[in-house]
């Protein structure tokens, strides 16, 4: 499937969806509430077997806070950006997609540790890199005098 | 009386819990595993990351381009060059700039020296893990023979950032041409020593013959790349599926293996070593004429928007994902690293075999921590 | 009072070769001995030659411990492409005496909840059942401390305590790689003991005795490795792999294994207490590798070649010390050798090794040595 057949394609399986044609690839904004229903019909369906995840990042928006997952088909080579954002700065929550893809165990922790997203019904949501006490270095609020230069 | 309580623990408690690093021989940097053992049998492992993890990702919202390349030489440092392709290849790309074949010649070079002496290095390492101390000493051996290579050329020997958004910090050494020459002639003969060294002997067979076994799909999903992933079967080799720099008009193989154990990643790895030597001599009598830069502006602006470019470093596939507002610096950068991804896997591999395996097992796939911690 | 050398030697009624009777030390022995007797008591003199040979066997011991670290390091500096020590002294001679003062001034880190009494003790105990080993080699005619009748079962009894040493050093430290490391080695030393034995079994049904001396002396006509057939060439391949796990060298260093637990059950410990361990480990392989050269390759006997007088005359020429010497080191440079090029062992392939190859094929190889014995097809 080219683009545009994939855009018309996962446009069929949920309603509520912004697609756009990126410089290089498909980009779908899905509202959280919807996110894991699409992602598990990506990688199920026949027609999208979207198995790979290869990068999934977390993103400060400003006043949302958001996630981006890159998903590629290995048996069809084509791919698709999922985004999602949420507007809740204070106790941000999307859905897990760890069971779908087993990689997104590791890179939602390192989201969570980064910038304080929570995702539901993760296996084991613990913090990566920073400890506890730390805040949410990747958040454009993020105040640290001592470590970062301000210009 | 009183009646004797008899105390049961709960098996977690009975657990014999080891700590492997952050400062373990064999974790090759600072990784933690937290291993619990049942007896020599590894029941679980939880990797515990994030001692040098010096925030590249902030740093960079707050430093321009050129900068950031000088950081990616620190994430991944054993294949420095590549992490440098990746970021220079993704601020071409947003600025729609052509690139002079001879730079994406050049590129295409020393990414593959870059390849072979991680290999190098690997191999040297992998041996010593396995208890094999010789294997270290040859493996660094003619590592140097590259690093010297790049010294002539670029200045620095491993962290080397001879790559800047446009083209080449300088041109190729004169020299340059004739030593490379020299190298794949060297090296063609001596690979087949690891060979006899390492992988014909009877206890490295026994010590890595379907241990730690990964299957396709295990693979694709946990996102493991690179030599690693290709020993499952997974196809993932960027520089075949998205082919960057001069990669489409060069002939190799994709080593794809089925096994997925780690002798399976070990050969993927060795054959590889023939394939870039092969890359290697196909395009160093070809380098064409021409400037080793592009013109920049002075101070680079990304247009907004998104981009990403995926290449493939010595142990995957690496990303980079750059968000612009417009601005010199960058909205967000994101690096995908494949270490990371290649670390999860570790705990679903390994569990069920024993320490010495583990150390197999983590050696065969080739962690660096920077990359992981970033 | 000399003993009459010349006298001897140019007395018609012994029609040995004068060189055979200096190199035979038992008369300069039996002249101490004898010029003691006329100084002091009985007593005394036993007590006064105990100390002269515990001297001797001190001195030795710490002159060829400091010898094979050199020499471990330069052919582990040959196997790898490397040159090895050669700063201090000439071609680096004198690096492990100065490595010895590092060891002797580094500081004695005492453990927190380690157990004090045992994890002191645990390094003497080492070097101790090495030391013992040591005395009832023969290193030449004569030249021996004590000539036990059972000298081969005293030395592999003596040389097999040292696991109560590396055990104990384990459990005491308070540290689980450390306990690792002793269980790994206690469960190997156990098993290799029994390939040890038998493989010794094998020859001693040859020689027919078990005193060291005896054992030497029936190699005059040819060693036992050449006169036993192909059982006693399986029985030397045997006591090489065996004996290299025994004294936990690579490929079977799996009690160390510094990939996998640092450093085993030496982890903890640090200045002369690991120094002890660490000469204890080289010791250990030169009496192993002197067991080897003794009971396979003819001990001090020099190499004959049948009938070729000529041949035999010129290589009784060289002293039987230096034959012993060089055996000796040839087994060592084997041992070294494999350590160097080989990757190590797993526990479970390593106790396979010696439980499913080893003991089965030395078994049927000590029925096939008696089977010979009895018919008298040996040479």
């Amino acid at each position: 499937m080219d683009k545009i057949q994939l855009g018309e394609f996962i446009k069929s399986l949920a309603s509520d969806l912004e697609i756009k044609e990126g410089k290089q690839y498909l980009e779908v904004t899905v509202p959280p509430s919807m996110l894991y229903q699409l992602a598990r019909q990506l990688r199920e369906k026949e027609e999208a077997q979207f198995d790979f995840l290869f990068c999934l990042s977390g993103v400060d928006y400003g006043s949302d806070l958001g996630v981006v997952y890159h998903l590629r088909s290995t048996i069809y080579d084509h791919v698709v950006v999922l985004k999602t954002r949420t507007s809740d700065r204070e106790h941000p929550q999307l859905d897990s997609v760890a069971d779908i893809w087993l990689t997104a165990n590791f890179h939602e922790r390192e989201v969570f540790d980064l910038l304080g997203i929570k995702f539901k019904n993760h296996p084991d949501l613990r913090r990566l890199f920073l400890d506890n006490s730390w805040g949410f270095p990747l958040r454009k609020d993020y105040v640290d005098d001592i470590n970062i230069v301000y210009k | 009386m009183e009646e004797k309580e008899i105390i049961t623990t709960p098996d977690e408690e009975q657990e014999y819990v080891i700590n492997m690093g952050p400062q373990h021989p064999s974790t090759h940097g600072v990784l933690r595993l937290l291993v619990s053992l049942k007896g020599e049998k590894v029941k679980s492992i939880q990797p515990h990351v994030g001692y040098i993890h010096s925030g590249i990702e902030k740093m960079c919202e707050s430093i321009t381009y050129p900068q950031i390349i000088h950081l990616t030489d620190r994430m991944d440092y054993i294949s420095a060059h590549i992490n440098n392709e990746a970021v220079c290849l993704n601020v071409e790309k947003a600025l729609e700039i052509d690139i002079p074949d001879r730079i994406k010649v050049i590129r295409t070079i020393m990414s593959e020296l870059t390849r072979l002496q991680s290999h190098q290095l690997w191999w040297a390492c992998f041996g010593m893990d396995l208890g094999g101390l010789t294997c270290f000493f040859y493996g660094l051996r003619d590592r140097e023979k590259i690093l010297d290579i790049f010294e002539e050329t670029c200045g620095g020997r491993m962290i080397v950032s001879y790559n800047c958004p446009g083209g080449l910090m300088y041109d190729i050494h004169p020299n340059f041409q004739k030593r490379v020459k020299d190298f794949i002639k060297y090296f063609r003969k001596i690979l087949p020593e690891y060979d006899q060294l390492l992988t014909g002997n009877v206890i490295f067979h026994e010590r890595s013959r379907g241990i730690g076994k990964l299957t396709k799909e295990d693979a694709i999903s946990f996102g493991v790349t690179g030599p690693t992933g290709r020993a499952s079967g997974f196809s993932c080799d960027v520089r075949k599926h998205e082919p960057y720099s001069a990669y489409d008009r060069v002939q190799f193989k994709e080593i794809l293996h089925t096994e997925g154990d780690t002798f399976a990643r070990y050969i993927a790895r060795i054959d590889e070593m023939w394939e870039s030597m092969n890359i290697i001599e196909q395009l160093i009598d070809n380098i064409p004429e021409g400037p080793f830069a592009v013109k920049m502006k002075p101070v680079i602006k990304l247009p907004e928007g998104e981009y990403y470019q995926r290449v493939e470093t010595a142990r995957g596939e690496l990303g980079v994902y750059i968000i612009s507002d417009g601005n010199k610096n960058p909205y967000r950068v994101k690096f995908r690293s494949p270490n990371f991804s290649n670390l999860s896997v570790l705990n679903h591999i390994a569990s069920g075999f024993k320490i010495a395996d583990l150390v197999a097992i983590g050696g065969s796939l080739d962690l660096i921590i920077p990359d992981i911690d970033r | 009072m000399l003993p009459d050398i010349v006298a001897l030697t140019t007395s018609p009624s012994l029609s040995v070769p004068w060189w055979k009777v200096v190199y035979d030390f038992s008369s300069l022995t039996e002249w101490i001995d004898a010029s003691l007797h006329n100084y002091m008591s009985p007593f005394w003199t036993t007590i006064t030659e105990m100390l002269i040979i515990g001297v001797l066997i001190l001195l030795f011991y710490a002159v060829i411990g400091l010898f094979l670290v050199y020499a471990e390091r330069k052919v582990c500096a040959f196997m790898q492409n490397r040159l090895g020590p050669n700063r201090v002294g000439p071609f680096g001679i004198f690096q492990t005496i100065a490595d010895l003062f590092k060891l002797l001034f580094k500081e004695l880190i005492p453990i927190k909840n380690a157990d004090g009494f045992l994890f002191n003790l645990a390094p003497f105990i080492v070097i101790i059942a090495s030391f013992m080993a040591i005395a009832a080699i023969p290193f030449a005619k004569g030249l021996h401390a004590i000539d036990l009748n059972i000298g081969v079962l005293y030395v592999m009894a003596v040389s097999a305590m040292g696991v109560i040493g590396v055990l104990l050093a384990g459990w005491s430290s308070n540290n689980k790689y450390s306990l690792i490391g002793a269980m790994r080695s206690g469960a190997q030393i156990v098993s290799y003991e029994l390939s040890v034995g038998l493989s010794i079994i094998t020859i001693i049904i040859l020689a027919g005795s078990m005193q060291l001396s005896v054992i030497v002396e029936a190699q005059r006509d040819g060693w036992f490795i050449f006169k036993g057939h192909i059982p006693a060439f399986i029985a030397f391949i045997v006591f090489l792999i065996s004996s290299t796990a025994e004294t936990n060298r690579g490929p079977f260093d799996l009690a160390e294994a510094e990939s996998e637990l640092t450093a085993g059950y030496h982890t903890e410990y640090s200045g002369i207490k690991f120094a002890f361990f660490f000469l204890a480990e080289y010791i250990n392989m030169f009496i192993v590798a002197s067991i080897a050269a003794t009971v396979f390759l003819g001990g001090w006997m020099p190499f004959h070649v049948g009938h070729w007088v000529g041949f035999n005359y010129i290589m009784d020429f060289i002293p039987p010390f230096i034959w012993y010497i060089g055996k000796t080191f040839f087994v060592i440079f084997l041992m070294m050798w494999f350590k160097w090029t080989f990757p190590r062992l797993r526990i479970d392939q390593l106790l396979t090794l010696e439980w499913k190859y080893l003991l089965p094929i030395n078994l049927v190889n000590v029925l096939i040595m008696a089977f010979i014995v009895l018919m008298g097809w040996h040479f």
